[in-house]
């Protein structure tokens, strides 16, 4: 989304015009297709991409420049103007010990959950073809409920559920033979308290998957199912080679969104650790709002969250060729 | 069996939110606990209500979920008919574009949106919070209303238009009925993401101007968390969400699908 888009808005395209085999189709300023009619789907999209430009493309802009100047408490208030700084505040953070723990904890823990939920839900969606209509009923509702759980309830409740002292959760581990649980704090050790914030975090993201598997599932023709069960296909001869390739759109827009909305967990961590997570807990978010608004350098903030976006673009890269892909096929 | 296991380990943690809600306080923070409730308390509802203003924070929500609803609804459904029913252009680039926009993370976007704000001088406003919304749910209405418009046979309008109506005329005739549904349901599911947003509404407002979602941290203070209470008050905020959700969720799944198989 850039000016150039909303530049172009003036310039009639030409309708039904067919896809540029090169996916490049961006409309040459000063090339003006002279068929008439055609400014419809840009006065409509106009106050889409005047609002974005608006709302996202300006901050994006200033995001990008923030990572580049000294940006602090008195730059805020106007007592002095913001000065560029060239590199400095990415060579700080890439030569910062400390940030390429946090990376590669942002990535282990991304990583964890995404797995988790996409193998989770494919199992559960799978299952729910399988199970009675009344057991299905049950399943779905409470898919549905843990589904609709404000993001910050359910890390209340998560956080009461491993309670050192009155959690359901040690209690209940107390019971089996041989563990005492009592007293136990999740959160004293880092890797084990982001293990129950993955878990919360898989829980709440489990329902979509399933949800949108069912009603991609019900879209398989069982036909096909039936002739490769025919050929000698086993169950999962079917499911690897007639259900996966269908669904395959749908589960590489699913871990798309997954990994986006994994790297980007940020109010189960600040939560969970009553809003100061302490440094074996840092993601890259909750170090970059640390860094911006606890230290009060807001371009090292903003530094730590590019890094970030370009991290994700490499993942953003393959959704998109699946993206043009479908585009292509109209 | 699985089925069951599956029902037991994802809905004990409502179950538990509710269970506690209703339960007197003490019980609450038994070591021993409680699966029932023994005895049934509104006690935790009315000292949820009592902490701190809980109307002025929930009205606050439904004012900002409802105002950015309606406003990426509108310019959502322009938007979605252009990539959905126009071959035009660059066309390719503005789907890819919608979709790009989703791709960042709101948290990489605080600074400078607090920075922005800040110039602009809609810090800690409503109106400020709202503008901050529609950053994500202008993408995701364009993106769904989108799902639901290629679900509905061009065919139709086609039909329509042969009969002697005007595309314009068409739309509102044929697809406009059609879409209603979809349109319910994609704005009961941004109305619940900016009811549920809570980085923005936590920096972007003050202690006097907090939302329902912040709120809920009034529960958590130096001298430990309110559990019980807080539950009482999560319920609150929780129970209608949940209700609203069930509701739509058929429809909106339907979308997505679409949208994700159907170019």
């Amino acid at each position: 989304m850039s000016a150039a888009d909303t530049t172009t808005a003036k310039v009639p395209p030409v309708r039904q015009s067919p896809p540029s085999g090169s996916g490049a189709g961006t409309p040459k300023p000063g090339k003006k297709p002279t068929a008439g009619g055609g400014g419809v789907p840009w006065l409509l999209l106009a106050p889409c991409l005047l609002v974005l430009v608006l709302v996202l493309g300006y901050p994006l802009v200033r995001l990008v420049t923030l990572s580049f100047q000294n940006f602090g408490q008195p730059q805020l208030w106007g007592f002095q103007e913001a000065e560029w700084s060239g590199f400095a505040n990415f060579t700080k953070i890439l030569g910062d010990g400390e940030f390429w723990a946090v990376v590669l904890r942002t990535v282990i823990f991304a990583a964890g959950a995404v797995i988790l939920t996409m193998v989770l839900g494919m199992l559960i969606a799978l299952l729910l073809q399988k199970v009675s209509g009344w057991v299905k009923a049950l399943v779905n509702i409470v898919l549905v409920a843990s589904w609709g759980m404000p993001i910050i309830v359910a890390t209340a409740i998560f956080k009461w559920l491993f309670d050192a002292d009155y959690g359901v959760l040690n209690w209940l581990m107390s019971k089996l033979p041989g563990v005492d649980m009592i007293g136990h704090n999740w959160f004293a050790s880092g890797p084990e308290g982001l293990a129950v914030i993955m878990l919360l975090v898989v829980w709440g993201a489990v329902p979509f998957v399933v949800i949108t598997l069912s009603a991609g599932l019900t879209q398989v023709p069982k036909e096909l199912e039936e002739a490769a069960r025919l050929d000698g296909a086993g169950a999962w001869g079917v499911f690897r080679f007639v259900t996966l390739p269908i669904l395959k759109p749908i589960i590489v827009m699913l871990t798309t969104l997954s990994v986006i909305w994994d790297m980007g967990v940020f109010p189960q961590v600040y939560v969970m650790r009553n809003g100061h997570p302490e440094a074996e807990f840092q993601l890259l978010t909750t170090y970059s709002f640390d860094k911006a608004f606890v230290v009060n350098d807001y371009g090292t903030g903003s530094a730590i969250a590019l890094v970030t976006v370009v991290l994700l673009l490499g993942v953003v890269a393959v959704y998109m060729r699946q993206m043009l892909k479908i585009g292509e096929v109209e | 069996m699985l089925g069951l296991l599956v029902f037991v380990t994802a809905g004990f943690p409502v179950y538990w939110m509710v269970n506690t809600a209703f339960k007197p306080a003490k019980d609450a923070i038994d070591p021993n606990p409680h699966f029932f409730p023994s005895t049934f308390t509104l006690e935790n509802f009315k000292r949820a209500l009592e902490i701190a203003d809980f109307w002025g924070p929930v009205t606050r929500s439904l004012i900002v979920s409802s105002v950015v609803v309606v406003i990426g609804i509108v310019v959502g459904m322009l938007a979605a008919l252009a990539i959905s029913r126009f071959a035009f252009r660059g066309r390719k680039i503005v789907i890819v574009g919608i979709l790009a926009v989703q791709m960042v993370p709101l948290v990489a976007m605080i600074i400078p949106v607090f920075l922005m704000l800040n110039d602009l001088g809609q810090y800690d406003k409503i109106s400020g919070l709202i503008i901050t919304y529609l950053t994500f749910i202008l993408p995701f209405t364009v993106w769904t209303l989108r799902g639901f418009i290629v679900n509905i046979p061009k065919e139709l309008e086609e039909a329509a238009q042969v009969d002697g109506c005007t595309r314009t005329g068409a739309f509102v005739r044929v697809v406009f009925p059609l879409l209603a549904p979809g349109m319910v349901a994609t704005s009961v599911y941004g109305f619940i993401q900016a009811w549920n947003e809570y980085l923005y509404a936590l920096m972007l407002m003050s202690q006097q101007n907090q939302t329902a979602t912040v709120w809920l941290g009034n529960f958590i203070t130096k001298n430990g968390t309110e559990y019980a209470p807080m539950m009482a008050g999560s319920t609150m905020m929780a129970v209608p969400i949940v209700i609203l959700f069930l509701l739509v969720q058929r429809k909106m799944a339907a979308g997505l699908t679409a949208g994700a198989v159907k170019g």
